[in-house]
């Protein structure tokens, strides 16, 4: 346990003053991540601790530096965890981390995003102003919600101290299950699955077989996994655990590999590569060599967006070029934060 | 009363009347721009009728182009809009200017599209939120926030306040069931926020949109995510002579590790008014009643309801009901869902309050209101979503009697101030609009304050989208007296508001 808000609020305060951009590094798990920021490294994950758990509110009131690791294992001694699955492609990625590259696994379509458990964040913005926003209730429309912006924000608008999230209990029980499908008729497949009102917490094709997660009382899934056929897969948490934090073979490659978000019926799209998917179509890896327009345009085209995840070129352009309306309220919206342009600089779009 | 606009949030413009309405002929049919006065009484007020201002203009606007239009009309002659669904915000939100356009949304009310496969709806902003789930229930699904008022508010009024509903204990918000929202800028520019699929690029704008009480801009299309209607469905009404046990009970069942669909509370006051109201059989003698419904696949739903069934036991309850087949539960349902509509029949005028506390206060804050109530001599019912900690504590009061209305809003103030010591904030889902404008200054310091002024400023820097809502002044803290404004030196060269 240990507050650093202080010290913190006085390094940005100096860096303000001095117009010297700083680098935020929570446990540089995604140091990949993003385009390369400008500045000096400023260390965050010092800031650590879990400052309130209550299991019976659902809440859990932690510093930006604590490991999503440590955070998982003390809601699981109380049975529950995060309902959105964070990926942590390594043991030191961070609470801090999490929310602002804003990553969610393959719960999401089922239990919600990143954003849908933030309830409140304690941030510091370039004015060095230590603020508060949200709280811990699970409702709260007082003010705009400054603590979901900060979501995904690359830490380019402050750095975030504290947030607290609201934690769900763990599934009585789960399973996984698997069946082929042919690539030509999976989207059809999932698309049907989703549209009943079954128990299913994942939903995964690897190219050639359809994985399901189902949860609930032995019994439901049972029925369930009646209903959809299948065999049930023995690695279950292996399986989950290696996509998420992306240690699956398919991963393991110097090929660009892009992260793309459609809708989840949309028909294969038109790009070369190996391609798995997951939220149920909705989150499609490709491993590609196609040229970064290409992809970008394609998928805009479906009304989706693409980041170049992995092995791009870092000093390009990563994330999906924005129309220009939208890149215009983006930068004035990071001027609103950081005048002074001191955070995590050009790590989201070179304009800012 | 007419409500007072603070002068430091006033909008101030110089556009004469009658050649400003001739421009708006210009972009409307005459008959959707409303300009005599018995036309423009009806948009007074909205859902707090205690505030009223007669708007200076009302435009019926029925397409996108013409809202655009009347946006680049009014920023161009700086001349401030209020942007109103069906007005049954029970913040003030809605609440007219003297010197600004009303902009009604309700005839923008077509589905544009169900994309079953995907499982959306794509709705303009006028379309009524139950109108969503009765287009969609053939093929087996709904839209999961329910408000109260869902016969009558818009989606758009849901995406400008964030609103909850019975079952948002289990399904979220309007901020977790939404995908994409086409947004009409303060000047009139077209803005997609979101996406077609579960995310969107750069910064989550769809979040910061909603609940910004339309301030920020004019949602136009709004996608929303459906979800497959549930197998099965079971309510429980459990019984109690004793409220704080049933607060207990409450953090007991989410203890257990069950996240029922909706878990609502009623106490002794609001169970008579609602049984008085529509007679479905509630217990008039009882302290409080939990409804708890449980929903999913029916082998799960059914071990679910065993446990809570004992749970509820264990924490006291002297009765329990189950409801399994639909119309009986409509039937136990009814009375939450007309729970305002049944205290409007027993009190001339209610104020209702929507302050937010951690489960585990329950107990100690309905202590505090009921001391509070005696105190000043005002009687208050109270119902609760209780499963998320939000009451709706409900102010019974007779405006006709001089000086009644303010002993409600002081009484109103107080309990806020109480939520917001016991680790909650003023507003769950009601928003904050003009009646709990001066509660933010207790619960946000300056410095909070002003970061929420800077992002207004970045989409609405001329301050048109309406003006004197949701967020103070500094000016009007400082009167206020809530807070300590002091001048702060540090980055004097950077913009304040
Ligand atoms: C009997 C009753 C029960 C209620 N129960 C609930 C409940 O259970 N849960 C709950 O959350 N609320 C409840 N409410 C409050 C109210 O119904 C909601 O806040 C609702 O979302 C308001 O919708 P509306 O269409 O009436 O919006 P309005 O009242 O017309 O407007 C509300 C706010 O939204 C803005 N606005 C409206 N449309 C747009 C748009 N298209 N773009 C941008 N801004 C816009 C307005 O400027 C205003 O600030 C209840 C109200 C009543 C009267």
């Amino acid at each position: 346990m240990t507050d650093l808000s202080s010290q913190f609020q006085q390094q940005i305060r100096e860096a303000v003053e001095n117009e010297n951009p700083v680098n935020l590094v929570g446990g540089n798990s995604k140091s990949f991540y993003g385009r390369e920021a400008r500045g000096d490294s400023m260390h965050v994950a010092g800031n650590k601790g879990i400052i309130d758990y209550e299991p019976t509110e659902l809440v859990v009131t932690v510093r930006n530096g604590t490991a999503l690791h440590e955070l998982e294992s003390v809601l699981a001694e109380q049975g529950q965890m995060l309902g959105f699955e964070p990926p942590c492609y390594q043991n030191s990625a961070t609470v801090g981390g999490a929310i602002a590259a804003g990553l969610s696994g393959s719960r999401r379509p089922f239990s919600g995003a990143v954003r849908d458990y933030v309830l409140g964040c304690k941030l510091i913005n370039g004015y060095a102003d230590i603020l508060s926003f949200g709280g811990t209730a699970m409702k709260n429309v007082a003010g705009y919600d400054l603590s979901r912006l900060m979501v995904g924000s690359m830490g380019s608008l402050g750095l975030i101290l504290e947030t607290s999230l609201r934690v769900v209990p763990m599934h009585e029980m789960e399973s996984t299950w698997c069946q082929e499908v042919k690539s030509d008729q999976v989207i059809g497949v999932m698309s049907a699955m989703l549209q009943k009102p079954l128990p299913i917490s994942g939903l995964y094709y690897d190219g050639a077989r359809l994985f399901y997660r189902l949860y609930g009382t032995a019994d439901a899934i049972a029925q369930s996994a009646n209903t959809l056929g299948g065999e049930e897969y023995a690695s279950h948490d292996q399986l989950w655990s290696d996509l998420n934090h992306q240690k699956s073979d398919f991963f393991q490659d110097k090929t660009p590999l892009w992260r793309i978000s459609v809708a989840p019926a949309t028909e294969q799209l038109p790009l070369s590569g190996q391609c798995v998917l997951d939220w149920g179509g909705a989150l499609r890896w490709l491993k590609t060599d196609e040229p970064a327009e290409q992809v970008f345009q394609t998928v805009a085209d479906v009304g989706g967006h693409a980041t170049l995840f992995r092995e791009g070129k870092r000093d390009e352009i990563i994330f999906q070029p924005l129309p220009p309306d939208l890149m215009q309220i983006q930068q004035r919206l990071k001027q609103a934060f950081d005048p002074m342009s001191v955070f995590n600089l050009g790590r989201m779009y070179p304009e800012f | 009363m007419t409500y007072q606009i603070h002068s430091s949030e006033r909008i101030h413009h110089s556009a004469n009347r009658a050649e400003f309405i001739t421009c708006l002929t210009e972009i409307l049919p005459a008959q959707s721009v409303l300009t005599e006065i018995e036309e423009l009484k009806p948009y007074e007020c909205d859902g707090l009728p205690a505030y009223t201002q007669v708007p200076w203009v009302v435009v019926l606007p029925e397409t996108t182009e013409q809202i655009q239009s009347i946006m680049k009309l009014c920023h161009q002659q700086g001349v401030p809009v209020v942007a109103r669904g069906a007005g049954t915000g029970l913040s003030g939100g809605a609440l007219p200017l003297s010197n600004g356009v009303l902009l009604s949304l309700v005839r923008l009310n077509r589905i544009l599209k169900l994309d079953i496969a995907n499982r959306t709806a794509c709705l303009q902003p006028g379309v009524r939120n139950v109108t969503i789930s009765q287009a969609v229930e053939q093929y087996g699904l709904f839209y999961a926030p329910d408000p109260s008022s869902q016969i009558a508010c818009t989606i758009g009024g849901n995406v400008a306040e964030n609103s909850g509903g019975v079952h948002c204990l289990k399904y979220g918000l309007t901020v977790h069931n939404l995908l994409k929202i086409t947004l009409v800028t303060a000047d009139g520019a077209l803005l997609s926020l979101g996406g077609e699929g579960l995310d969107g690029p750069g910064y989550d704008l769809l979040a910061l949109l909603t609940g910004s009480e339309g301030m920020l801009g004019i949602a136009v299309e709004i996608t929303v995510k459906l979800t497959p209607i549930p197998e099965a469905v079971n309510l429980l009404l459990a019984v109690f002579g004793d409220i704080e046990q049933a607060g207990e009970a409450v953090a007991g069942i989410i203890a257990a590790g069950i996240i029922p669909a909706g878990l609502e509370m009623m106490d002794n006051a609001t169970i008579r008014a609602a049984e008085n109201f529509v007679k479905v059989g509630y217990p008039v003698d009882a302290a409080a009643i939990l409804l708890c419904e449980l929903d999913g696949a029916r082998v799960t739903v059914n071990a679910e309801t065993h446990r809570v069934e004992q749970l509820l036991v264990e924490y006291g309850a002297s009765e329990i009901r189950l409801a399994v087949d639909s119309g009986e539960q409509q039937k136990m349902w009814a009375g939450r869902k007309a729970a305002f509509p049944a205290i409007g029949q027993i009190s001339p005028d209610y104020y209702c309050m929507d302050g937010t506390i951690p489960r585990k206060q329950l107990g100690a804050v309905l202590k505090h209101i009921s001391e509070l109530s005696v105190q000043s001599g005002l009687a208050v019912a109270n119902v609760f979503h209780a499963g998320d900690g939000n009451l709706h504590p409900l102010i019974l009061y007779d405006a006709n009697v001089p000086g009644e209305l303010e002993k409600a809003e002081q009484l109103g103030f107080d309990i806020l101030v109480y939520c917001v010591k016991a680790g909650g904030t003023i507003t769950g889902e009601h928003g904050v609009g003009v009646e709990k404008i001066n509660a933010m200054c207790v619960q946000f310091s300056a410095a909070e304050l002003e970061q929420f002024h800077r992002v207004k400023a970045a989409f609405d820097p001329a301050g048109i989208l309406n003006p004197g809502k949701a967020i103070p002044t500094l000016n009007r803290c400082a009167e206020f007296g809530a807070m300590h404004v002091h001048a702060d030196v540090r980055h004097s060269h950077l913009d304040r508001f």
